[in-house]
Protein backbone atom coordinates (compact mmCIF):
# COMPACT_ATOMS: atom_id res chain seq x y z
CA UNK A 1 0.00 0.00 0.00
CA UNK A 2 1.20 3.21 -0.87
CA UNK A 3 1.88 6.27 1.17
CA UNK A 4 -0.52 8.85 0.50
CA UNK A 5 1.61 11.73 0.25
CA UNK A 6 4.01 9.99 -2.98
CA UNK A 7 2.29 10.59 -5.87
CA UNK A 8 2.15 7.14 -8.02
CA UNK A 9 1.21 6.28 -11.20
CA UNK A 10 -1.80 4.38 -11.52
CA UNK A 11 -1.23 0.47 -12.55
CA UNK A 12 -3.26 -0.18 -16.24
CA UNK A 13 -6.10 -2.25 -15.85
CA UNK A 14 -8.58 -2.45 -13.32
CA UNK A 15 -7.91 -2.31 -9.60
CA UNK A 16 -9.39 -4.44 -7.18
CA UNK A 17 -7.71 -3.38 -3.96
CA UNK A 18 -10.87 -2.09 -2.70
CA UNK A 19 -12.91 -4.78 -2.73
CA UNK A 20 -12.81 -6.13 0.77
CA UNK A 21 -12.69 -2.79 2.27
CA UNK A 22 -16.06 -2.56 -0.26
CA UNK A 23 -17.59 -6.02 1.20
CA UNK A 24 -17.25 -4.75 4.99
CA UNK A 25 -18.61 -1.30 4.71
CA UNK A 26 -21.21 -3.29 3.00
CA UNK A 27 -22.16 -5.21 5.81
CA UNK A 28 -21.90 -1.73 7.98
CA UNK A 29 -23.88 0.65 5.75
CA UNK A 30 -27.90 0.16 5.55
CA UNK A 31 -27.72 1.66 2.59
CA UNK A 32 -27.13 0.65 -0.95
CA UNK A 33 -23.86 1.60 -2.64
CA UNK A 34 -23.46 4.04 -4.65
CA UNK A 35 -23.84 3.28 -8.26
CA UNK A 36 -22.17 4.51 -11.30
CA UNK A 37 -22.87 6.40 -13.35
CA UNK A 38 -25.17 5.20 -16.29
CA UNK A 39 -26.96 6.57 -19.43
CA UNK A 40 -30.07 4.85 -19.15
CA UNK A 41 -30.96 5.46 -22.65
CA UNK A 42 -32.40 5.09 -25.75
CA UNK A 43 -30.58 4.44 -28.76
CA UNK A 44 -31.05 2.73 -32.35
CA UNK A 45 -30.19 2.10 -35.71
CA UNK A 46 -31.17 1.24 -38.60
CA UNK A 47 -29.48 0.44 -42.72
CA UNK A 48 -31.42 1.76 -45.36
CA UNK A 49 -31.09 1.99 -49.18
CA UNK A 50 -27.80 4.39 -49.53
CA UNK A 51 -26.05 3.65 -45.79
CA UNK A 52 -26.91 3.50 -42.32
CA UNK A 53 -28.89 6.54 -39.80
CA UNK A 54 -28.09 5.74 -36.12
CA UNK A 55 -30.17 7.97 -33.84
CA UNK A 56 -29.56 8.43 -29.65
CA UNK A 57 -31.42 10.41 -27.13
CA UNK A 58 -29.16 13.29 -25.45
CA UNK A 59 -30.17 13.05 -21.50
CA UNK A 60 -27.28 11.24 -18.75
CA UNK A 61 -28.86 10.72 -15.44
CA UNK A 62 -27.33 9.69 -12.16
CA UNK A 63 -30.28 7.80 -10.33
CA UNK A 64 -33.31 10.05 -10.57
CA UNK A 65 -31.26 13.25 -11.76
CA UNK A 66 -30.87 14.41 -14.80
CA UNK A 67 -26.94 15.11 -15.25
CA UNK A 68 -26.28 16.02 -18.20
CA UNK A 69 -28.96 17.09 -21.03
CA UNK A 70 -27.10 17.30 -23.59
CA UNK A 71 -25.08 14.26 -23.71
CA UNK A 72 -23.22 13.13 -26.60
CA UNK A 73 -23.84 9.23 -27.26
CA UNK A 74 -23.18 8.97 -30.96
CA UNK A 75 -19.24 8.73 -30.90
CA UNK A 76 -16.59 8.85 -33.74
CA UNK A 77 -14.32 6.08 -34.45
CA UNK A 78 -13.61 6.32 -38.03
CA UNK A 79 -14.78 9.19 -40.65
CA UNK A 80 -16.46 6.09 -42.02
CA UNK A 81 -17.77 4.34 -38.68
CA UNK A 82 -19.49 5.71 -35.82
CA UNK A 83 -20.98 4.11 -32.62
CA UNK A 84 -23.70 4.32 -30.26
CA UNK A 85 -23.16 3.53 -26.52
CA UNK A 86 -25.73 2.69 -23.73
CA UNK A 87 -24.83 1.26 -20.06
CA UNK A 88 -21.88 2.94 -18.14
CA UNK A 89 -21.10 6.21 -19.19
CA UNK A 90 -17.37 6.15 -18.11
CA UNK A 91 -17.22 2.85 -19.71
CA UNK A 92 -18.82 3.65 -23.40
CA UNK A 93 -16.34 6.76 -24.05
CA UNK A 94 -13.48 5.36 -22.72
CA UNK A 95 -13.82 2.47 -24.96
CA UNK A 96 -15.15 3.98 -28.21
CA UNK A 97 -11.78 6.48 -27.44
CA UNK A 98 -9.59 3.76 -27.53
CA UNK A 99 -11.37 1.75 -30.30
CA UNK A 100 -11.04 5.23 -32.78
CA UNK A 101 -7.52 5.66 -31.80
CA UNK A 102 -6.47 2.18 -32.71
CA UNK A 103 -8.29 2.52 -35.82
CA UNK A 104 -7.03 5.88 -36.71
CA UNK A 105 -3.37 4.06 -36.22
CA UNK A 106 -3.92 1.34 -38.61
CA UNK A 107 -4.88 3.89 -41.10
CA UNK A 108 -2.30 5.99 -41.01
CA UNK A 109 0.14 2.59 -40.88
CA UNK A 110 -1.33 1.20 -43.81
CA UNK A 111 -3.21 4.01 -45.86
CA UNK A 112 -6.70 2.52 -46.04
CA UNK A 113 -9.82 3.62 -44.57
CA UNK A 114 -10.51 0.92 -41.53
CA UNK A 115 -13.45 -1.77 -42.10
CA UNK A 116 -16.79 -2.44 -39.78
CA UNK A 117 -15.48 -5.85 -39.32
CA UNK A 118 -11.92 -4.36 -37.64
CA UNK A 119 -13.66 -2.09 -35.37
CA UNK A 120 -16.10 -4.95 -34.19
CA UNK A 121 -13.44 -7.92 -33.67
CA UNK A 122 -11.58 -5.10 -31.99
CA UNK A 123 -13.79 -4.11 -29.60
CA UNK A 124 -14.83 -8.14 -29.55
CA UNK A 125 -11.78 -8.68 -28.46
CA UNK A 126 -11.72 -6.61 -25.60
CA UNK A 127 -14.91 -6.53 -23.74
CA UNK A 128 -15.16 -10.62 -24.35
CA UNK A 129 -11.26 -10.45 -22.59
CA UNK A 130 -12.67 -8.49 -19.36
CA UNK A 131 -15.80 -10.47 -19.09
CA UNK A 132 -18.85 -7.99 -18.74
CA UNK A 133 -17.11 -5.69 -15.96
CA UNK A 134 -16.61 -2.99 -19.16
CA UNK A 135 -20.46 -1.71 -18.81
CA UNK A 136 -21.08 -0.70 -22.71
CA UNK A 137 -23.56 -1.81 -25.17
CA UNK A 138 -22.58 -0.51 -28.07
CA UNK A 139 -24.61 -0.17 -31.51
CA UNK A 140 -21.60 0.12 -34.40
CA UNK A 141 -22.54 1.78 -37.42
CA UNK A 142 -20.58 2.59 -41.02
CA UNK A 143 -20.10 2.06 -44.42
CA UNK A 144 -16.90 0.54 -45.91
CA UNK A 145 -15.85 -0.80 -49.45
CA UNK A 146 -17.76 -4.15 -48.39
CA UNK A 147 -21.06 -2.29 -48.06
CA UNK A 148 -23.68 -0.94 -45.32
CA UNK A 149 -23.24 -2.46 -42.03
CA UNK A 150 -24.47 -2.42 -38.13
CA UNK A 151 -23.60 -4.60 -35.70
CA UNK A 152 -24.21 -4.44 -31.53
CA UNK A 153 -21.81 -5.52 -28.94
CA UNK A 154 -22.72 -6.43 -25.71
CA UNK A 155 -20.96 -6.07 -22.60
CA UNK A 156 -19.75 -9.14 -22.53
CA UNK A 157 -18.38 -9.56 -26.06
CA UNK A 158 -21.16 -11.11 -28.02
CA UNK A 159 -21.68 -9.53 -31.75
CA UNK A 160 -24.55 -9.46 -33.72
CA UNK A 161 -25.10 -8.55 -36.80
CA UNK A 162 -28.93 -7.03 -38.09
CA UNK A 163 -30.35 -4.65 -40.48
CA UNK A 164 -32.19 -2.71 -37.28
CA UNK A 165 -31.91 -2.54 -33.27
CA UNK A 166 -32.15 -0.65 -30.56
CA UNK A 167 -30.65 -0.71 -27.38
CA UNK A 168 -30.62 1.15 -23.43
CA UNK A 169 -33.52 1.42 -21.12
CA UNK A 170 -36.25 2.27 -23.47
CA UNK A 171 -35.05 -0.36 -26.55
CA UNK A 172 -38.35 -2.22 -25.67
CA UNK A 173 -40.44 1.26 -26.61
CA UNK A 174 -38.14 1.92 -29.40
CA UNK A 175 -38.18 -1.54 -30.89
CA UNK A 176 -41.74 -1.35 -31.05
CA UNK A 177 -41.47 1.23 -33.55
CA UNK A 178 -38.78 0.13 -35.60
CA UNK A 179 -40.40 -3.65 -36.05
CA UNK A 180 -43.72 -2.34 -37.17
CA UNK A 181 -42.09 0.21 -39.83
CA UNK A 182 -38.98 -1.22 -40.46
CA UNK A 183 -38.32 -2.41 -44.34
CA UNK A 184 -35.21 -2.77 -46.04
CA UNK A 185 -34.13 -0.47 -48.98
CA UNK A 186 -35.95 2.91 -47.20
CA UNK A 187 -35.35 6.08 -48.93
CA UNK A 188 -32.90 8.82 -46.36
CA UNK A 189 -35.86 10.65 -45.31
CA UNK A 190 -37.83 7.64 -44.68
CA UNK A 191 -35.06 6.16 -42.58
CA UNK A 192 -34.51 9.34 -40.26
CA UNK A 193 -37.80 10.24 -39.63
CA UNK A 194 -38.25 6.26 -38.69
CA UNK A 195 -35.24 6.26 -36.66
CA UNK A 196 -36.52 9.67 -35.10
CA UNK A 197 -39.58 8.06 -34.41
CA UNK A 198 -37.70 5.15 -32.33
CA UNK A 199 -35.87 7.22 -30.29
CA UNK A 200 -39.00 9.32 -29.73
CA UNK A 201 -40.89 6.44 -28.41
CA UNK A 202 -37.85 5.54 -26.43
CA UNK A 203 -38.49 9.21 -24.69
CA UNK A 204 -41.79 9.53 -23.77
CA UNK A 205 -41.92 5.53 -22.67
CA UNK A 206 -39.08 5.50 -21.02
CA UNK A 207 -37.31 7.77 -17.29
CA UNK A 208 -34.04 7.27 -18.17
CA UNK A 209 -34.23 8.94 -21.72
CA UNK A 210 -35.40 12.27 -22.72
CA UNK A 211 -34.00 15.68 -23.69
CA UNK A 212 -33.23 15.91 -27.41
CA UNK A 213 -32.76 13.61 -30.24
CA UNK A 214 -29.41 13.28 -32.57
CA UNK A 215 -29.41 11.76 -35.50
CA UNK A 216 -25.99 10.66 -37.74
CA UNK A 217 -26.23 9.70 -40.92
CA UNK A 218 -23.42 7.80 -42.58
CA UNK A 219 -23.44 7.34 -46.41
CA UNK A 220 -20.52 6.72 -49.08
CA UNK A 221 -20.47 10.07 -49.19
CA UNK A 222 -20.20 11.11 -46.15
CA UNK A 223 -21.12 11.84 -43.07
CA UNK A 224 -23.97 14.09 -41.43
CA UNK A 225 -24.20 14.58 -37.88
CA UNK A 226 -27.19 16.49 -36.52
CA UNK A 227 -26.83 17.23 -33.15
CA UNK A 228 -30.13 18.04 -32.16
CA UNK A 229 -32.29 16.67 -35.26
CA UNK A 230 -35.34 17.20 -32.84
CA UNK A 231 -35.28 19.25 -29.86
CA UNK A 232 -37.31 18.70 -26.67
CA UNK A 233 -40.26 20.31 -26.37
CA UNK A 234 -39.53 20.99 -22.82
CA UNK A 235 -36.91 23.86 -23.49
CA UNK A 236 -35.77 26.39 -20.70
CA UNK A 237 -34.59 29.75 -21.03
CA UNK A 238 -31.83 29.71 -18.45
CA UNK A 239 -27.96 30.72 -19.93
CA UNK A 240 -25.34 28.77 -19.64
CA UNK A 241 -22.78 31.61 -18.70
CA UNK A 242 -23.11 33.55 -16.28
CA UNK A 243 -21.02 36.91 -16.64
CA UNK A 244 -21.24 40.31 -14.98
CA UNK A 245 -20.07 43.68 -16.17
CA UNK A 246 -17.32 45.23 -14.16
CA UNK A 247 -18.85 47.43 -11.50
CA UNK A 248 -22.15 44.98 -10.85
CA UNK A 249 -20.94 44.43 -7.15
CA UNK A 250 -20.37 48.25 -5.67
CA UNK A 251 -16.64 49.03 -4.25
CA UNK A 252 -16.56 49.85 -1.13
CA UNK A 253 -12.74 50.00 0.98
CA UNK A 254 -9.99 49.95 -1.02
CA UNK A 255 -6.40 48.94 0.76
CA UNK A 256 -3.05 48.48 -1.53
CA UNK A 257 -0.40 46.52 -0.38
CA UNK A 258 3.01 46.21 -2.34
CA UNK A 259 4.06 42.83 -1.87
CA UNK A 260 8.54 43.17 -1.09
CA UNK A 261 10.49 40.73 -3.56
CA UNK A 262 14.13 39.55 -3.58
CA UNK A 263 16.06 38.43 -6.19
CA UNK A 264 17.28 35.08 -4.36
CA UNK A 265 19.27 33.04 -7.64
CA UNK A 266 19.06 34.20 -11.34
CA UNK A 267 20.08 31.88 -14.10
CA UNK A 268 21.12 32.29 -17.51
CA UNK A 269 20.44 29.99 -20.36
CA UNK A 270 21.74 30.48 -23.58
CA UNK A 271 19.48 29.14 -26.18
CA UNK A 272 20.94 27.69 -28.88
CA UNK A 273 20.02 29.44 -32.13
CA UNK A 274 22.53 28.07 -34.77
CA UNK B 1 -27.01 -34.57 -19.68
CA UNK B 2 -28.09 -31.72 -18.16
CA UNK B 3 -29.47 -29.00 -20.36
CA UNK B 4 -27.51 -26.16 -20.92
CA UNK B 5 -29.56 -23.76 -19.29
CA UNK B 6 -30.14 -20.20 -20.59
CA UNK B 7 -29.71 -19.22 -16.77
CA UNK B 8 -25.64 -18.71 -16.05
CA UNK B 9 -23.99 -17.86 -12.65
CA UNK B 10 -22.74 -14.43 -13.02
CA UNK B 11 -19.07 -13.78 -13.11
CA UNK B 12 -19.17 -10.70 -14.08
CA UNK B 13 -21.31 -8.05 -11.93
CA UNK B 14 -23.59 -8.89 -9.31
CA UNK B 15 -24.72 -5.20 -8.65
CA UNK B 16 -28.52 -5.32 -8.86
CA UNK B 17 -30.53 -3.22 -7.28
CA UNK B 18 -34.58 -2.49 -7.44
CA UNK B 19 -34.42 1.73 -7.84
CA UNK B 20 -32.38 1.12 -10.80
CA UNK B 21 -33.99 3.12 -13.94
CA UNK B 22 -32.14 0.22 -16.44
CA UNK B 23 -34.00 -2.84 -16.07
CA UNK B 24 -32.15 -6.07 -14.91
CA UNK B 25 -32.05 -8.03 -18.30
CA UNK B 26 -29.47 -5.56 -19.59
CA UNK B 27 -27.09 -6.91 -17.07
CA UNK B 28 -27.53 -10.53 -17.69
CA UNK B 29 -25.17 -11.78 -19.54
CA UNK B 30 -26.47 -12.83 -23.40
CA UNK B 31 -27.21 -16.61 -24.08
CA UNK B 32 -28.45 -18.75 -27.23
CA UNK B 33 -30.66 -20.60 -24.97
CA UNK B 34 -31.15 -23.10 -27.86
CA UNK B 35 -32.23 -25.90 -30.22
CA UNK B 36 -29.09 -27.08 -32.33
CA UNK B 37 -29.26 -30.73 -33.86
CA UNK B 38 -27.31 -32.70 -36.10
CA UNK B 39 -27.62 -35.82 -38.38
CA UNK B 40 -25.16 -37.86 -40.34
CA UNK B 41 -26.44 -39.50 -43.07
CA UNK B 42 -24.36 -41.58 -45.82
CA UNK B 43 -22.20 -38.81 -47.96
CA UNK B 44 -22.54 -35.60 -45.81
CA UNK B 45 -24.27 -34.39 -42.59
CA UNK B 46 -27.64 -32.19 -41.94
CA UNK B 47 -27.15 -29.63 -39.01
CA UNK B 48 -29.98 -27.07 -37.79
CA UNK B 49 -30.48 -24.18 -35.29
CA UNK B 50 -33.86 -22.50 -33.91
CA UNK B 51 -32.84 -18.37 -34.02
CA UNK B 52 -33.58 -16.79 -30.73
CA UNK B 53 -30.87 -15.45 -28.19
CA UNK B 54 -32.00 -14.15 -25.33
CA UNK B 55 -30.96 -11.95 -22.56
CA UNK B 56 -32.87 -12.67 -19.00
CA UNK B 57 -36.49 -12.59 -20.66
CA UNK B 58 -35.63 -10.08 -23.23
CA UNK B 59 -34.68 -11.57 -26.70
CA UNK B 60 -31.82 -9.80 -28.19
CA UNK B 61 -31.31 -11.38 -31.83
CA UNK B 62 -34.68 -12.97 -32.97
CA UNK B 63 -32.89 -13.82 -36.13
CA UNK B 64 -29.41 -15.19 -34.88
CA UNK B 65 -27.26 -17.42 -37.19
CA UNK B 66 -26.09 -20.18 -34.60
CA UNK B 67 -24.54 -22.45 -37.19
CA UNK B 68 -20.75 -20.85 -37.90
CA UNK B 69 -18.48 -22.33 -40.36
CA UNK B 70 -15.13 -23.25 -38.89
CA UNK B 71 -13.31 -24.50 -41.96
CA UNK B 72 -15.03 -24.84 -45.59
CA UNK B 73 -16.94 -28.01 -44.79
CA UNK B 74 -17.03 -27.90 -40.97
CA UNK B 75 -19.52 -26.10 -38.96
CA UNK B 76 -20.60 -25.84 -35.64
CA UNK B 77 -23.81 -25.06 -33.71
CA UNK B 78 -23.11 -23.00 -30.54
CA UNK B 79 -25.66 -22.99 -27.48
CA UNK B 80 -25.08 -21.58 -23.79
CA UNK B 81 -23.45 -17.77 -23.49
CA UNK B 82 -23.31 -16.37 -26.84
CA UNK B 83 -20.02 -14.30 -26.06
CA UNK B 84 -18.24 -17.53 -24.81
CA UNK B 85 -19.19 -19.83 -28.35
CA UNK B 86 -18.60 -16.91 -30.56
CA UNK B 87 -15.04 -16.84 -28.92
CA UNK B 88 -14.40 -20.31 -28.88
CA UNK B 89 -15.26 -20.47 -32.77
CA UNK B 90 -13.20 -17.79 -33.36
CA UNK B 91 -10.73 -19.31 -31.90
CA UNK B 92 -10.39 -22.75 -33.14
CA UNK B 93 -11.58 -21.34 -36.83
CA UNK B 94 -8.12 -19.99 -36.61
CA UNK B 95 -5.93 -23.06 -35.22
CA UNK B 96 -7.71 -25.30 -37.44
CA UNK B 97 -6.84 -22.72 -40.79
CA UNK B 98 -3.34 -22.75 -39.80
CA UNK B 99 -3.30 -26.56 -39.05
CA UNK B 100 -5.00 -27.10 -42.86
CA UNK B 101 -2.32 -24.58 -44.54
CA UNK B 102 0.55 -26.04 -43.11
CA UNK B 103 -0.28 -29.90 -44.11
CA UNK B 104 -2.13 -28.11 -47.41
CA UNK B 105 -5.16 -30.02 -47.07
CA UNK B 106 -8.71 -29.63 -45.70
CA UNK B 107 -8.60 -30.18 -41.99
CA UNK B 108 -10.74 -33.95 -40.31
CA UNK B 109 -13.69 -32.77 -38.50
CA UNK B 110 -12.31 -34.94 -35.99
CA UNK B 111 -9.56 -32.20 -35.55
CA UNK B 112 -11.59 -29.86 -35.37
CA UNK B 113 -14.16 -31.13 -32.80
CA UNK B 114 -10.63 -31.82 -30.84
CA UNK B 115 -9.81 -28.35 -30.73
CA UNK B 116 -13.00 -27.50 -29.40
CA UNK B 117 -12.37 -29.80 -26.67
CA UNK B 118 -9.25 -28.47 -25.62
CA UNK B 119 -10.38 -25.02 -25.12
CA UNK B 120 -13.76 -25.99 -23.36
CA UNK B 121 -12.18 -28.58 -21.46
CA UNK B 122 -9.25 -26.45 -20.14
CA UNK B 123 -11.07 -23.48 -19.57
CA UNK B 124 -14.35 -25.51 -18.10
CA UNK B 125 -14.71 -23.34 -14.91
CA UNK B 126 -14.80 -20.09 -16.78
CA UNK B 127 -16.86 -21.14 -20.07
CA UNK B 128 -20.30 -22.10 -20.62
CA UNK B 129 -20.64 -23.55 -24.36
CA UNK B 130 -22.38 -26.35 -25.29
CA UNK B 131 -21.10 -27.26 -29.18
CA UNK B 132 -21.98 -29.83 -31.83
CA UNK B 133 -19.24 -29.95 -34.40
CA UNK B 134 -20.22 -31.51 -38.23
CA UNK B 135 -18.91 -32.16 -41.16
CA UNK B 136 -17.34 -33.71 -44.39
CA UNK B 137 -14.31 -35.31 -44.82
CA UNK B 138 -12.52 -37.77 -47.29
CA UNK B 139 -11.27 -39.93 -44.71
CA UNK B 140 -14.41 -40.48 -42.79
CA UNK B 141 -17.17 -38.52 -44.59
CA UNK B 142 -20.05 -36.86 -42.52
CA UNK B 143 -19.62 -36.93 -38.84
CA UNK B 144 -21.33 -35.39 -36.08
CA UNK B 145 -18.99 -35.08 -32.48
CA UNK B 146 -20.59 -33.53 -29.59
CA UNK B 147 -18.56 -31.24 -27.10
CA UNK B 148 -21.63 -30.45 -24.35
CA UNK B 149 -20.51 -28.44 -21.39
CA UNK B 150 -17.31 -29.50 -19.36
CA UNK B 151 -15.74 -30.47 -22.53
CA UNK B 152 -16.74 -34.48 -23.03
CA UNK B 153 -15.89 -35.45 -26.44
CA UNK B 154 -17.70 -38.33 -28.42
CA UNK B 155 -19.33 -38.98 -31.72
CA UNK B 156 -22.51 -39.56 -32.44
CA UNK B 157 -24.87 -41.11 -35.66
CA UNK B 158 -27.24 -38.34 -34.09
CA UNK B 159 -27.45 -35.46 -31.44
CA UNK B 160 -29.28 -32.70 -30.18
CA UNK B 161 -27.89 -30.22 -27.52
CA UNK B 162 -29.14 -26.70 -26.20
CA UNK B 163 -31.91 -25.79 -23.38
CA UNK B 164 -34.46 -26.90 -25.95
CA UNK B 165 -32.84 -30.66 -26.33
CA UNK B 166 -35.08 -32.25 -23.72
CA UNK B 167 -38.09 -31.97 -25.35
CA UNK B 168 -37.75 -33.62 -28.63
CA UNK B 169 -35.11 -36.54 -26.92
CA UNK B 170 -37.68 -38.61 -27.35
CA UNK B 171 -38.63 -37.46 -31.01
CA UNK B 172 -35.33 -37.96 -31.69
CA UNK B 173 -35.20 -41.73 -30.37
CA UNK B 174 -38.04 -43.31 -31.74
CA UNK B 175 -38.07 -41.45 -35.41
CA UNK B 176 -34.25 -41.55 -36.32
CA UNK B 177 -32.93 -45.22 -37.86
CA UNK B 178 -29.63 -45.37 -39.58
CA UNK B 179 -29.41 -45.31 -43.31
CA UNK B 180 -31.79 -41.92 -43.53
CA UNK B 181 -31.11 -40.27 -47.02
CA UNK B 182 -30.21 -36.20 -47.20
CA UNK B 183 -33.90 -35.30 -47.74
CA UNK B 184 -35.58 -36.84 -44.61
CA UNK B 185 -32.36 -36.13 -42.91
CA UNK B 186 -33.64 -32.49 -43.46
CA UNK B 187 -37.19 -33.04 -42.71
CA UNK B 188 -36.48 -34.88 -39.18
CA UNK B 189 -33.97 -31.50 -38.35
CA UNK B 190 -36.77 -29.22 -39.11
CA UNK B 191 -39.62 -31.30 -37.38
CA UNK B 192 -37.72 -32.13 -33.86
CA UNK B 193 -36.33 -28.43 -33.98
CA UNK B 194 -40.06 -26.96 -34.64
CA UNK B 195 -41.43 -29.29 -31.97
CA UNK B 196 -38.33 -27.77 -29.41
CA UNK B 197 -39.45 -24.40 -30.70
CA UNK B 198 -43.13 -24.93 -29.82
CA UNK B 199 -42.25 -26.26 -26.45
CA UNK B 200 -38.94 -24.22 -25.00
CA UNK B 201 -39.21 -20.42 -24.15
CA UNK B 202 -35.51 -19.57 -24.72
CA UNK B 203 -35.77 -21.05 -28.31
CA UNK B 204 -37.92 -19.91 -31.37
CA UNK B 205 -37.65 -17.66 -34.36
CA UNK B 206 -36.95 -19.01 -37.60
CA UNK B 207 -34.83 -22.76 -38.20
CA UNK B 208 -31.98 -22.40 -39.71
CA UNK B 209 -30.57 -25.50 -41.93
CA UNK B 210 -27.71 -26.22 -43.64
CA UNK B 211 -26.26 -29.77 -45.04
CA UNK B 212 -22.55 -30.21 -46.12
CA UNK B 213 -21.32 -32.63 -48.14
CA UNK B 214 -18.23 -33.20 -50.63
CA UNK B 215 -19.84 -30.87 -53.02
CA UNK B 216 -20.27 -28.13 -50.47
CA UNK B 217 -22.58 -26.44 -47.93
CA UNK B 218 -26.07 -25.58 -49.05
CA UNK B 219 -27.86 -23.70 -46.50
CA UNK B 220 -31.41 -22.75 -45.83
CA UNK B 221 -34.15 -21.00 -43.86
CA UNK B 222 -37.62 -22.05 -42.80
CA UNK B 223 -39.79 -19.03 -41.57
CA UNK B 224 -41.91 -18.54 -38.31
CA UNK B 225 -45.20 -19.09 -40.60
CA UNK B 226 -43.97 -22.18 -42.88
CA UNK B 227 -42.66 -24.17 -40.17
CA UNK B 228 -44.12 -28.26 -39.67
CA UNK B 229 -47.22 -27.63 -37.31
CA UNK B 230 -47.88 -30.65 -34.82
CA UNK B 231 -50.27 -29.36 -32.30
CA UNK B 232 -54.14 -28.59 -32.84
CA UNK B 233 -54.94 -27.07 -29.47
Amino acid sequence: MALSNILETPAAGFNFDNVVRNAALEGLLEEQPPKPLKTGTTIAGLIFKDGVVLGADTRATSSEVVADKMCAKIHYIAPNIYCCGAGTAADTEKTTELLSSNLTIFSLNSGRNPRMVMAVNILQDMLYRYHGNIGANLILGGVDCTGNHLYTVGPWGSVNKVPYLAMGSGDLAALGILEDRFKHDLELEEAKELVRAAIHAGIMCDLGSGNNIDICVITRKGVDYIRPYQESAYKDTRKIKYKYRPGTTPVLTQKVVPLKLEVVQETVQQMDTA
Amino acid sequence: MAAAASMMPNFGQQISSKNDLVPDWTRQEVSTGTTIMAVEYDGGVVIGADSRTTTGAYIANRVTDKLTPIHDRIFCCRSGSAADTQAIADVVAYQLGFHSIELDEPPLVETAANLFRASCYRYREELMAGILVAGWDRRKGGQVYCVPIGGMLVRQPVSVGGSGSTYIYGFMDSNYKPGLSKDQCLELTAAALSLAMERDGSSGGVVRLASISEEGVERRVILGNQLPKFSTH
